[in-house]
């Protein structure tokens, strides 16, 4: 963890405990994961006891206290999306991957994160690759998908 | 960008925008919120911004890139203004065409126009699909007009018009009075009168005061928030204006999940904008009134859409709820007043403000007015958000808006409200969507999500989902929510499993009235509707898969199996390949089979199989 950029979000913040979900929020986009001594630096400087901002950390879906892969794909899990089969698109990437949501494959290339709505629901069921949005996505799409990163991931590693 | 100061000002500001928009009246709008970004808008955009450029039309038509036009299934889509010519499901090498046929020789392409799928025929305007007309598009309508990121859009169209008005001429007992006489409830589900919680909140002594925008739409199946904050947010913006003058109240918040990355933008655009123009800060209009506002993001919690357990979100601290003896509104964020609405609510507070209460309570039911948006999804043909009076009744909105379900199968039920509300079933369609019918049906509002279900949907599964749902994001304050919920999912994981008895179902149901009885907030007391409501209603598939152990619905994994047709199978491989589990065996042209104890029942061969040779029974 770069300080730097710790220091970065922190800014015009200290001693200010009601914006720690705000700094926790920038910490996870900034390094997509919230490290356990960038969680005691922000403990220190607000003046929250390292436990508050443990118990915050863990209570929120949003916060990652293990770092994540290079891809981060998400299952929309929402209502409409599981009506129209969910449920199979989560299982096609754990049975590829053996990993349970919320996991990140031993090689950290993917992480797996289901959520319980984004909001897209007309178009489901939704997976979120990298913060690209696929649409009415079937398992065989997922898993045409899937390879096709890992097909351009062993490419830019060759290269 | 110069400080407006005065209605006048802004009066004159807004009469320049306009006749500018006259000047030229060709407009190309591309709807462009989350689902259409899914679906490719940003690069019919660029597209458009090319072709317009290379074929001499830059400068002579506008383009407009505005938020969600509520018809997602149909996106990217694209509207043609003067005349409305609505070209839907484009992709970005459609559009040289659009630009040289349409836009230069007024030709109507056939090709891009939208096909009724119940009549067969083509529509070309948007205002004669069936989708639309049947539609009273109050909040929604304007999300055409503006683009979210152009505060000048909204002038333009007479935005901030309400909030001079109210400034500069009205004093907040009127106010109150004529959102009193207007009849509004809250839209985020639980339709309390706002007039209400306003008089309460300005009258609560304590001060400095505050209010919420509750965007904290956690509801899954629900998306009606996220259209408004993305594709209209100074409407937003204006209505909490009004409430804050109104209150008496300098801060005001608007808390949006962080699931909704674009709504959290451009409300955060929009917020600048108002403040760089002077229609938020210091002494807003020279009217001596100030305020300001910020946007704070949710972090990913269901339970902290409740009012008490957000107000503790925004002070950074666990959004769990407290009991209620001491309403938000006395004492809420920071443990000071606190007027905390919905963003439907507060959007349509501008809209009341300049056509007046009697226009307002004219829609829907005496005790029920206005117009409602529902998020349309599931198995229907026509998806997306849908905004109606609310004495529109369901069938309405499911086979003349929605089109009825997909493949012409029977829609069964359809869930309203999302984990809080109910599966109300095809006989009980005739139902108008007021908070009162919904209610007593078992359901309710809710925040409007509605999805449809057909006969492949199996009711037990929905109920089973809802619960997993709940007692995830259940917060665990209190007992009766947190173990109550555990302890009806165990019971319909049982049942879906095929090993439960008769007995667990009374238990089932003993258990979710306790719940709904004794739970400390709304969330859990709502919590056991959906099984509820679904053993009132379709206890026939409950008593077929405890007494049978079969799922109806061919569903519920344990109790179905994948097999493979040796007559049709044609031992092409496909689905030897792209079966992830490797659980297909087979050699090529011959017949091929599924090893059951490897299969997990994805369904990855049955949709692969071009020979239909995959059968699940």
């Amino acid at each position: 963890m770069e300080l730097s950029k710790l220091d970065a979000i922190l800014e015009g913040k200290q001693s200010r405990p009601d914006q720690l979900i705000e700094i926790l929020q920038d910490m996870q986009d900034q390094f997509h994961y919230l490290p356990e001594d960038g969680l005691r630096i922000v403990a220190e400087r607000l003046g929250v006891p390292p436990i508050e901002v443990m118990r915050v950390a863990n209570f929120y879906k949003a916060f990652s206290l293990t770092p994540r892969g290079r891809h981060l794909l998400t299952i929309c899990m929402g209502t409409a999306c599981h009506v129209r089969g969910a449920p199979k698109l989560l299982d096609t990437v754990a049975g590829h991957f053996n990993i349970s949501p919320g996991d990140t494959t031993p090689d950290r290339a993917f992480t797996l994160e289901r959520v319980n709505c984004l909001g897209c629901c007309a178009i489901g069921p939704v997976a979120v690759l990298d913060d690209v949005y696929h649409d009415h996505m079937s398992p065989g799409k997922l898993h045409k998908l899937i390879k096709a990163v890992h097909k351009q991931d062993s490419e830019k590693g060759n290269a | 960008m110069r400080k407006i100061e005065s209605p006048e000002q802004l009066a004159s500001l807004r009469g320049g925008l306009r006749r500018k928009r006259q000047e030229q009246p060709v407009t190309v709008i591309v709807s462009s919120g989350t689902c259409g970004q899914a679906r490719g808008s940003l690069g019919v955009v660029d597209a458009f911004h090319r072709e317009l450029d290379k074929q001499g039309l830059s400068g002579k038509v506008t383009l407009r890139v505005t938020g969600c036009h509520g018809f997602c299934e149909q996106e990217p889509l694209t509207i043609i203004e003067p005349n409305s010519i609505f070209y839907c499901r484009l992709k970005s090498d459609d559009v040289p065409k659009i630009v040289s046929e349409t836009l230069i020789k007024h030709r109507v392409l056939d090709e891009f126009l939208y096909t009724d799928p119940v009549s067969g025929k083509k529509v070309i305007h948007e205002g004669d699909i069936p989708f639309y007309r049947a539609q009273d598009r109050v909040l929604l309508g304007q999300n055409k007009l503006v683009d979210p990121c152009k505060i000048e859009d909204y002038i333009a169209i007479g935005g901030y018009t309400a909030m001079a008005k109210v400034l500069t001429s009205i004093n907040p007992e009127e106010v109150i009075a004529e959102i009193k006489a207007s009849g509004l409830r809250g839209r985020g589900g639980g339709g309390f009168p706002t007039a209400r919680k306003w008089e309460t909140c300005r009258r609560a002594p304590a001060t400095p005061k505050f209010v919420i925008c509750n965007a904290d739409e956690g509801d899954p199946g629900a998306f009606m928030n996220r259209s408004v904050l993305e594709g209209n947010p100074h409407s937003v913006l204006e209505g909490m204006i009004i409430g804050a003058y109104v209150i008496g109240a300098e801060q005001g918040f608007i808390y949006v999940r962080t699931e909704y990355p674009l709504a959290v933008e451009h409300s955060r655009i929009a917020i600048e904008q108002a403040r760089e123009y002077g229609l938020l800060g210091k002494n807003i209009l020279g009217s001596g009134f100030s305020f300001d506002m910020r946007v704070v993001r949710g972090a990913g919690a269901f339970v902290s859409g409740e009012s008490t357990a957000l107000m503790a979100a925004l002070e950074g601290k666990l959004g769990e709820p407290r009991p209620k003896d001491v309403h938000t509104v006395e004492k809420g964020y920071g443990n000071l007043p606190s007027n905390l609405n919905n963003v439907e609510t507060w959007s349509s507070v501008p809209f009341i403000i300049n056509n007046g209460s009697a226009w307002f309570s004219a829609k829907g039911t005496t005790k029920s007015p206005g117009t409602k948006v529902f998020a349309l999804t599931g198995k229907v043909k026509n998806t997306g958000l849908v905004e109606v009076a609310l004495d529109t009744p369901l069938k309405t909105i499911l086979y003349d808006i929605g089109g009825g379900a997909i493949d012409d199968k029977e829609i069964k039920a359809v869930q309203v409200g999302g984990p809080s509300g109910g599966c109300i079933p095809a006989k009980l369609f005739d139902l108008p969507v007021d908070f009162e019918a919904l209610s007593e049906a078992g359901a309710m509002i809710g925040s409007g999500g509605m999805v449809v279900m057909d006969e492949g949907t199996c009711m037990v599964d929905v109920a089973r989902y809802f619960l997993e749902f709940l007692q995830d994001e259940s917060c665990g304050k209190c007992v009766p929510c947190r173990l109550g919920i555990d302890r009806m999912l165990e019971i319909v994981t049982d049942i879906t499993m095929g090993r439960a008895t008769e007995k667990q179902l009374s238990l089932l149901e003993e258990l979710g009235e306790t719940i709904a009885l004794s739970s400390l907030c709304g969330l859990g007391k709502t919590a056991p509707n959906p099984v509820l409501t679904t053993l009132r209603y379709f206890r026939t598939e409950y008593e077929a898969h405890v007494r049978e152990r079969r799922c109806p619905a061919g569903v519920c994994r344990d109790l179905i199996h994948y097999t493979i047709d040796p007559e049709k199978c044609t031992g092409c491989q496909v689905c030897l390949h792209s079966c992830p589990h490797g659980a297909i065996t087979g050699e090529k042209k011959k017949p091929h089979t599924i090893n059951e104890k490897m299969c997990s029942r994805c369904g990855i061969c049955k949709e692969e199989c071009k020979f239909d040779a995959v059968i699940v029974g």
